[in-house]
């Protein structure tokens, strides 16, 4: 994979609406008519209220989902089918339950079809780079949820895609865990030139990773409310970012346009809302 | 149960001592009961008999040919019943259309009481062995069909998702994905499924062979040699126990993931 080209966006999104099927046989339409353009080598947050399609935007952009209407492009060319540019990074545990960590974290490689030993091998420089190599051995259900989120991140990185789509990857993490999560991230991102998109309900932590935060307004019918670059230097201290100044305002800034979702959706009876 | 592996060897010690005590203690009960007249042993028999005839059994080399048909006519079932259960299992899990059309076909044939075919299954593959796989495939050919259906089926959306992106091609999902998941399923059926092949053999004997433990209990049954019918019900036991036990190791081998 080239990693970026500065000439065009690495992703496109062009009146993208995305509808679903409800039991009761209604339409229900989740986005409608998103259009934003992200640049290649970009980290982009995306925040918006429980509810109101962050997951189902990111599914149209890993080609999971297609849309209802519009059209989502990668590096200029039109998305039909897997997005093979990309790798997703779930909400939910992905590992195979059944594979060592080892095996997991070199299995996109073995689906590329490299050999078995030479995808082992691989996945061991990865897994040495986190600071897992003690536990290649072990099964998923014998680590820490934030060990588990380490090995789905070293599988995602191992793949080396252009592309690292996030779902609220660290969610279920507990405050010092997820800052050591974000910090790694940082650190694997930094001159890589991947472009990664970060889907969390979370506007702190949106702020202290991305180059740009999106706001998406509450469901039904989603769009972009709002884009605020981040105008804070990197490399940035984790610790040490969300007393700085410049952080604050930004953060005022960017919750007066969420705010008024978070209610709409409250209102409209959605459980939960953003963090603040 | 984690309370016994929580108690490591000493616990396990005293599980063993309890299980053998409760088995002696029946057999205990039923030998006291018969030799004292309180149950008749015309249709009982007793455990020292029925052992006694086990050992002559053994020891006289009577009873191997039988068992070693039985065996056979079991494991073609088993290994027979498993690749279509899987095959099938895998195929209509993959092709949920299909799936939906052929459902009340497959819980219909399901309901039927498999053992009422005996007969026919003799009239149509004849009085040796093969009319005997037949029917333990029809009983092991479900029980396993059932669970890899169930096993693909229950994969987490999520799993197959992750892998999707990571580039796995149908085979590889099927390889990598469904068929570890389905394996669990499929373990969990497995002591059901040899307990039926060895029915499907041993009921097929019963009913029309020359040879076979079904075989020799049904000819025991025809002189009322209660010891003899209870003797050929123990030797079956017996090999279920062993298999069985062979089944577990393995199981908590491939299944040792599982924590
Ligand atoms: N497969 C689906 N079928 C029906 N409705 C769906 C489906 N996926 C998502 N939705 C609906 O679309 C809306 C957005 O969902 P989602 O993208 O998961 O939100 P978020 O990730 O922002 O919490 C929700 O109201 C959800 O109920
Ligand atoms: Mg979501």
């Amino acid at each position: 994979m080239s990693g970026a080209d500065p000439g065009r966006p690495a992703i496109v999104l062009r009146g993208v609406s995305r509808d679903f099927e409800t039991p009761g046989g209604a339409t229900y339409c989740a986005v409608r008519d998103v259009s934003l353009a992200v640049a290649p080598g970009a980290f982009v947050s995306i925040v918006g209220p429980t509810g109101c399609g962050k997951s189902t935007l990111l599914n149209l952009v890993a080609g999971l989902l297609a849309p209802t209407a519009g059209q989502v492009e990668i590096g200029g060319v039109p998305l039909a089918g897997l997005n093979r540019r990309a790798t997703y990074m779930f909400q939910q545990d992905a590992l195979l339950p059944w594979k060592s960590v080892l095996d997991n974290v070199g299995l996109g490689l073995v689906f590329a079809g490299r050999p078995r030993d030479e995808a082992r091998q691989a996945a061991r420089a990865w897994l040495d780079r986190i600071g897992l190599a003690p536990f290649a051995d072990r099964f998923p259900a014998q680590l820490s949820g934030g060990m588990r989120k380490r090995v789905a991140m070293a599988q995602n990185w191992a793949m080396d895609r252009d592309i690292l789509l996030m779902d609220e990857p660290f969610s279920a993490l507990d405050v010092h865990t997820r800052q050591a999560m974000e910090t790694e991230l940082l650190t694997l991102w930094t001159g890589s030139s991947k472009t990664v998109v970060f889907v969390t309900h979370d506007l702190e932590e949106a702020i202290a990773l991305a180059d740009e935060v999106i706001v998406i307004s509450a469901g039904p019918a989603s769009r972009v409310v709002a884009r605020h670059v981040v105008p804070l230097a990197r490399p940035r201290d984790l610790v040490d970012i969300r007393t700085m100044a410049a952080f604050n305002d930004l953060y005022g800034t960017i919750w007066a346009s969420l705010r008024g979702e978070v209610l709409k959706s409250r209102e409209a009876g959605q459980a939960g809302g953003v963090d603040a | 149960m984690p309370e016994a592996r929580g108690r490591g060897r000493g616990g396990a010690v005293t599980l063993i001592a309890w299980q053998v005590g409760v088995g002696a203690a029946v057999l205990g009960i039923w030998q006291a009961a018969a030799s004292a007249g309180l149950i008749d042993p015309f249709f009982v028999s007793r455990p020292a008999d029925i052992a006694r005839r086990v050992g002559q059994w053994v020891v006289s080399g009577t009873i191997w040919p039988h068992l070693a048909v039985t065996l056979e006519e079991a494991l073609l079932a088993f290994v027979i019943g498993v690749v279509l259960g899987v095959a099938c299992g895998f195929t209509l899990a993959r092709l949920p259309r299909v799936s939906q059309v052929l459902n009340p076909y497959i819980r219909l044939l399901n309901a039927l009481p498999r053992v009422v075919l005996a007969p026919i299954f003799l009239l149509w593959f004849g009085l040796g062995i093969w009319s005997k796989v037949v029917l333990g495939v029809t009983l092991v050919f479900f029980v396993v069909f059932f669970n890899t259906y169930q096993g693909v089926r229950d994969v987490d959306r999520v799993l197959v998702d992750n892998a999707r992106m990571l580039g796995a091609s149908e085979s590889d999902l099927i390889r990598h994905v469904f068929g570890p998941s389905a394996l669990t399923w499929i373990f969990s059926s497995l002591h059901t499924s040899i307990g039926f092949a060895i029915v499907g053999a041993v009921v097929g004997e019963y009913l029309g062979a020359s040879r076979g433990i079904g075989y020799v209990i049904s000819q025991a049954q025809g002189t009322f040699d209660t010891t003899g019918v209870f003797a050929g019900m123990a030797v079956l036991s017996i090999v279920v126990v062993i298999v069985g036990y062979g089944v577990s190791k393995l199981e908590r081998w491939l299944l040792r993931w599982k924590t």
